[in-house]
C-alpha cells in the first residue's frame, strides 16, 4: 500500500544562492523589530513593504515574464516564503494574490484580465481577499448561497460572505457566488468572480476578533452589478477552480511557522539556564519543526515537478497546525508565564498573541476535520 | 531515487514478503535462528549495504541503507540486520575486513564502556555490555572504545566473552555479554567519520528506521482492518471518528518516514548527529501515538497473540527506547539548540 510519498529533495543551488539576499533584505527591512510584531507574520498588512517586495522581484516569482512575473522554480520562490514568514515580515498586502489569485488568474483567467491585474500584482501594488465562507458555509463550502444572476453585461449579486480577511484594506477580492442553482448537485453552479472593493452595493463591515482584532470583514451584497469581464473561468466551474489551488495553499511553510517567533522566544529564555527539562522540551519542539519543514519542502518538490500532492498537503497541513498550536501550550506547561497583551516580557507578549491566534491555525485553509477527511478518503476509508 | 535503491527495494519487498511468514516469526520469538532468511539477506548484499563492492558489500549509500533498515522495521524481520549493516560500516570505514554472518554492536549504553588494551602484538578485551541486540546469534560482535586518546574499533568473534541472554518486548534477543582479557579478531583506529560515539549514535540511525517502517506496518493493517470489520451494519472505518484517529496515525507515519530518511541522507553528507537525534525524538514519539491508535481501532482481536498487529507494536515500543528514548534525545538535542542560541536556529535548519 503507497497512499501518500514524502521523497526528501534538494533545493537548487539558485534558490540557496538567494537565501542569502533575502535575509539582508529582511534584516534591513525589519531590523530590530519587536519579537510580537514578527509573531504577526503574514498578518501583518505593509503596502510599502509589499512594493519593496515587487521591486526585488519577490513577489510573482514563477509566473511567466510577459505578465510581470520572473520564471522562476517554485523552490526559489519556496525560500523567499520560508525566509519572509521565518522572520515574521509583513506579507499579508501581497500574500493572497501572490499564492492564490494571480495564479488562478494565470490558469484561468482572460487574457484581458491577466493583463489588467497580473503585471500590477506582481508589483506589489495591488491587494487580494478572498470570498468564499457564508454564514450558513463554512466547511460545505459547495452549500454557499450569494447568488449572481445574469443581467444584461453581467451579474446582480445578492448575498452575505463572512469571515473575509482583509477585504477592508485589499483593492479586489476572488469571490466565488452561485450562478446556477440545483439542490441535488451544490458542487456545479459555483462561479468566481473578481470583486472591485469600492463595489456600489457592496457594504464591508468589520466582524473583531477574540483578541479585539480586525483582520475579518462580513461583506454584504445588495443588487451589486458584477461586469461581465470581471467573471473568472467559465460559469460553473468555480469548484473545480477553488480545489485546484488547494495543495499550493495547504503545504506551505506558513502551515508550521506561525508559532515560529516564541519557539524563538523559548529558546532565548532557556538559553540562559538549560536545565533537563527545558532543553527536552526545545529539542522535542526542534525535532517536529526540522521535520515538518522536511515535508513541506517534500511537497513543494512534488508541486514543481507538476504532481498532484493533494493529499501530501493535507497531511503537512494537519501535522503542521497541530504543532503550530502546541507550542503556546508547551511554553505555558514548562515556564507558567502569564501572556500579556502589551506589557511585561517580549516572550509574554508573544505567548499572549499567539495563544489568542493560535485557535484559527486549524480553522483557516480547511478545518482539521475537513483535512482528516481527506487524508482518510486517501487510506481508502470513504 | 537512483538504481541502486530501487532494485534494493524491490529486492527487499520480495524477499521478505514471501519469506517472513507469521509461523517464521512465531518460531524466531521461541529462540530459533531462522538461517535460510539471514542466508537470503546475505546472498542480496542487504546486509552490508555501505561496504565497498570489492570488499564484497554493495557499495551503496546510509540512503540505500535505509530502504533495507525501514523494509526489515516493516516486515519486523527477525535478525540483526540493522545491526549488521552499521557494523559492517564501521568495520570498512575504518579499513577493517568485513567477516560474513550476522554481526552486532556493542556497547548500546552510553554509560558502559569495553576497555581495549595491548597484549603483546595485539589487543585484549574487557568489561560487560548489556542488552547487546542478538548477542548470542551474532558471529561476531564490533565494538567502539577509547584506548590511548583516541577512538577505536575492535572485532571480537562469537565465543570470546561469556553471553548471558535477554530478550526484549518482542522477544528479541538483547544479551550481556562479559569479557575477560578476551583475544579480538582485529583492531584499529576508527576511520574518518566514525566518532566516539558511532554505536550509540548509527544505532539510534538504523532503529529510527525500523520504526519508520513498523508505522508503515501498522497503518496499513489498522488502515486494512478498519474497511474489513463491521459494526453497526457497516465497516468501521466508514465512522468519522475511527477516519479522525486514522488520519493522526497516518500523520506521524508520514511525519515518521521523513524524519528517519533525512537522517539517513545526512549521514551520507557527514555529521549527522542533529538530524539522528531529530529523527529518534520524532519517529519514538509517533511509534508510542501510533501503536495506541492502530491497537484501539483493532479492539480486542489486536490484543491477541493470534493477530499480526502485535508483531508491529512490541517492536515499536521496544526500539523506541533502544540507543536513547526521545527523553534522552531531546535533552541533547535542545541542549545544542541553546547552546547555539535563539538567533542561529534557522540559519542552522536551513543549512543542513
Amino acid at each position: 500500500m503507497q497512499t501518500f510519498r514524502f521523497e526528501l529533495g534538494e533545493l537548487s543551488p539558485e534558490a540557496e544562492a538567494l537565501r542569502a539576499e533575502v535575509r539582508e533584505f529582511l534584516r534591513q527591512e525589519l531590523g530590530d523589530a519587536a519579537p510580537v510584531r514578527r509573531a504577526h507574520s503574514w498578518g501583518g498588512f505593509d503596502r510599502e513593504f509589499s512594493k519593496k517586495m515587487g521591486a526585488r522581484g519577490w513577489i510573482a516569482m514563477t509566473w511567466p515574464k510577459r505578465y510581470g512575473g520572473h520564471e522562476k522554480s517554485a523552490l526559489e520562490r519556496y525560500v523567499v516564503l520560508e525566509e519572509m514568514l521565518a522572520a515574521g515580515a509583513p506579507v499579508s498586502a501581497h500574500w493572497i494574490a501572490d499564492r492564490q489569485s494571480g495564479p488562478l488568474l494565470l490558469r484561468f483567467g482572460t487574457e484581458a484580465q491577466r493583463q489588467k491585474f497580473l503585471p500590477a500584482i506582481a508589483r506589489g501594488e495591488l491587494s487580494f481577499a478572498i470570498g468564499m465562507s457564508e454564514p450558513d458555509s463554512g466547511s460545505d463550502l459547495a452549500s454557499l448561497r450569494t447568488r449572481a444572476e445574469r443581467v444584461s453585461g453581467g451579474y446582480r449579486v445578492n448575498g452575505t460572505k463572512v469571515w473575509t480577511s482583509n477585504a477592508h484594506l485589499a483593492d479586489y477580492m476572488i469571490a466565488t457566488f452561485r450562478t446556477h442553482h440545483d439542490p441535488a448537485k451544490k458542487h456545479e453552479g459555483l462561479t468566481q468572480f473578481l470583486v472591485d472593493t469600492t463595489l456600489p452595493g457592496m457594504t464591508l463591515s468589520p466582524i473583531i476578533d477574540l483578541a479585539g482584532s480586525h483582520h475579518f470583514n462580513m461583506v454584504v451584497f445588495e443588487d451589486a452589478f458584477v461586469p461581465e469581464d470581471m467573471r473568472v473561468g467559465e460559469e460553473g466551474a468555480g469548484w473545480k477552480q477553488v480545489t485546484t489551488e488547494l495543495a499550493f495553499e495547504r503545504s506551505g511553510p506558513e502551515r508550521y511557522l506561525s508559532s515560529f517567533a516564541l519557539l524563538l522566544e523559548l529558546i532565548r529564555e532557556v538559553s540562559k539556564d538549560p536545565g533537563e527539562r527545558a532543553a527536552a522540551t526545545v529539542g522535542r519542539l526542534v525535532a517536529h519543526l526540522a521535520t515538518l519543514r522536511q515535508m513541506s519542502l517534500s511537497v513543494a518538490l512534488m508541486l514543481q515537478a507538476g504532481e498532484n500532492p493533494n493529499l501530501e498537503a493535507a497531511v503537512v497541513k494537519d501535522v503542521g497546525t497541530t504543532f503550530e498550536q502546541e507550542v503556546p501550550e508547551v511554553v505555558h506547561a514548562l515556564l507558567g508565564v502569564e501572556p500579556t497583551i502589551d506589557s511585561g516580557s517580549d516572550l509574554q507578549q508573544v505567548l499572549g498573541f499567539l495563544m489568542q491566534r493560535a485557535p484559527s491555525f486549524s480553522l483557516r485553509g480547511g478545518t482539521r476535520e475537513i483535512l482528516r477527511g481527506i487524508i482518510a478518503r486517501g487510506l481508502g476509508l470513504r | 531515487m537512483n538504481e541502486l535503491r530501487t532494485i534494493l527495494g524491490d529486492v527487499v519487498t520480495r524477499l521478505f514478503t514471501d519469506l517472513v511468514t507469521k509461523d517464521l516469526l512465531e518460531s524466531a520469538e521461541t529462540g530459533a535462528w531462522p538461517d535460510t532468511l539471514w542466508q537470503a539477506a546475505e546472498e542480496n548484499g542487504l546486509t552490508v549495504p555501505l561496504v565497498a563492492e570489492s570488499k564484497g558489500g554493495a557499495g551503496g549509500s546510509w540512503s540505500d541503507a535505509f530502504v533495507v533498515a525501514r523494509a526489515a522495521g516493516r516486515h519486523a524481520v527477525p535478525l540483526p540486520i540493522a545491526e549488521t549493516i552499521v557494523g559492517s560500516w564501521l568495520l570498512s570505514a575504518s579499513g577493517l575486513d568485513v567477516p560474513s554472518g550476522p554481526l552486532t554492536i556493542a556497547p548500546v549504553h552510553r554509560d558502559e564502556r569495553l576497555r581495549l588494551t595491548r597484549a603483546g602484538s595485539g589487543w585484549r578485551l574487557d568489561g560487560t555490555a548489556t542488552r547487546v541486540p542478538w548477542g548470542r546469534a551474532a558471529g561476531h560482535v564490533v565494538v567502539v572504545t577509547e584506548a590511548e586518546g583516541r577512538t577505536l574499533v575492535a572485532l571480537a568473534a562469537r565465543g570470546a566473552g561469556q553471553v548471558k541472554t535477554d530478550q526484549n518486548l518482542a522477544r528479541e534477543p538483547r544479551d550481556t555479554l562479559a569479557f575477560e582479557a578476551a583475544p579480538v579478531v582485529a583492531a584499529t583506529p576508527a576511520g574518518r567519520g566514525v566518532p566516539a560515539q558511532a554505536v550509540w549514535l548509527y544505532g539510534a540511525l538504523v532503529r529510527s528506521a525500523q520504526m519508520a517502517g513498523g508505522l508503515d506496518d501498522v497503518l496499513r493493517q489498522a488502515s486494512q482492518y478498519a474497511t474489513e470489520r463491521r459494526q453497526f451494519g457497516k465497516p468501521i472505518g466508514s465512522f468519522q471518528v475511527i477516519q479522525q484517529n486514522l488520519a493522526v496515525l497516518a500523520g506521524h507515519t508520514a511525519a515518521a518516514g521523513t524524519a528517519a530518511a533525512n537522517a539517513f541522507r545526512a549521514a551520507d553528507r557527514g555529521d549527522a548527529a542533529f538530524e539522528i537525534a531529530v529523527a529518534k525524538v520524532r519517529v519514538g514519539e509517533a511509534a508510542g501515538i501510533g501503536a495506541s491508535i492502530a491497537h484501539q481501532v483493532h479492539g480486542a482481536i489486536g490484543f491477541t497473540y493470534e493477530h499480526a498487529l502485535q508483531f508491529a507494536t512490541r517492536r515499536l515500543w521496544s526500539w523506541r527506547a533502544e540507543f536513547g528514548g526521545e527523553g534522552d534525545w531531546a535533552v541533547e538535542l535542545g541542549r545544542s539548540v541553546a547552546e547555539r542560541g535563539a538567533d542561529a536556529l534557522w540559519p542552522h535548519l536551513t543549512a543542513r
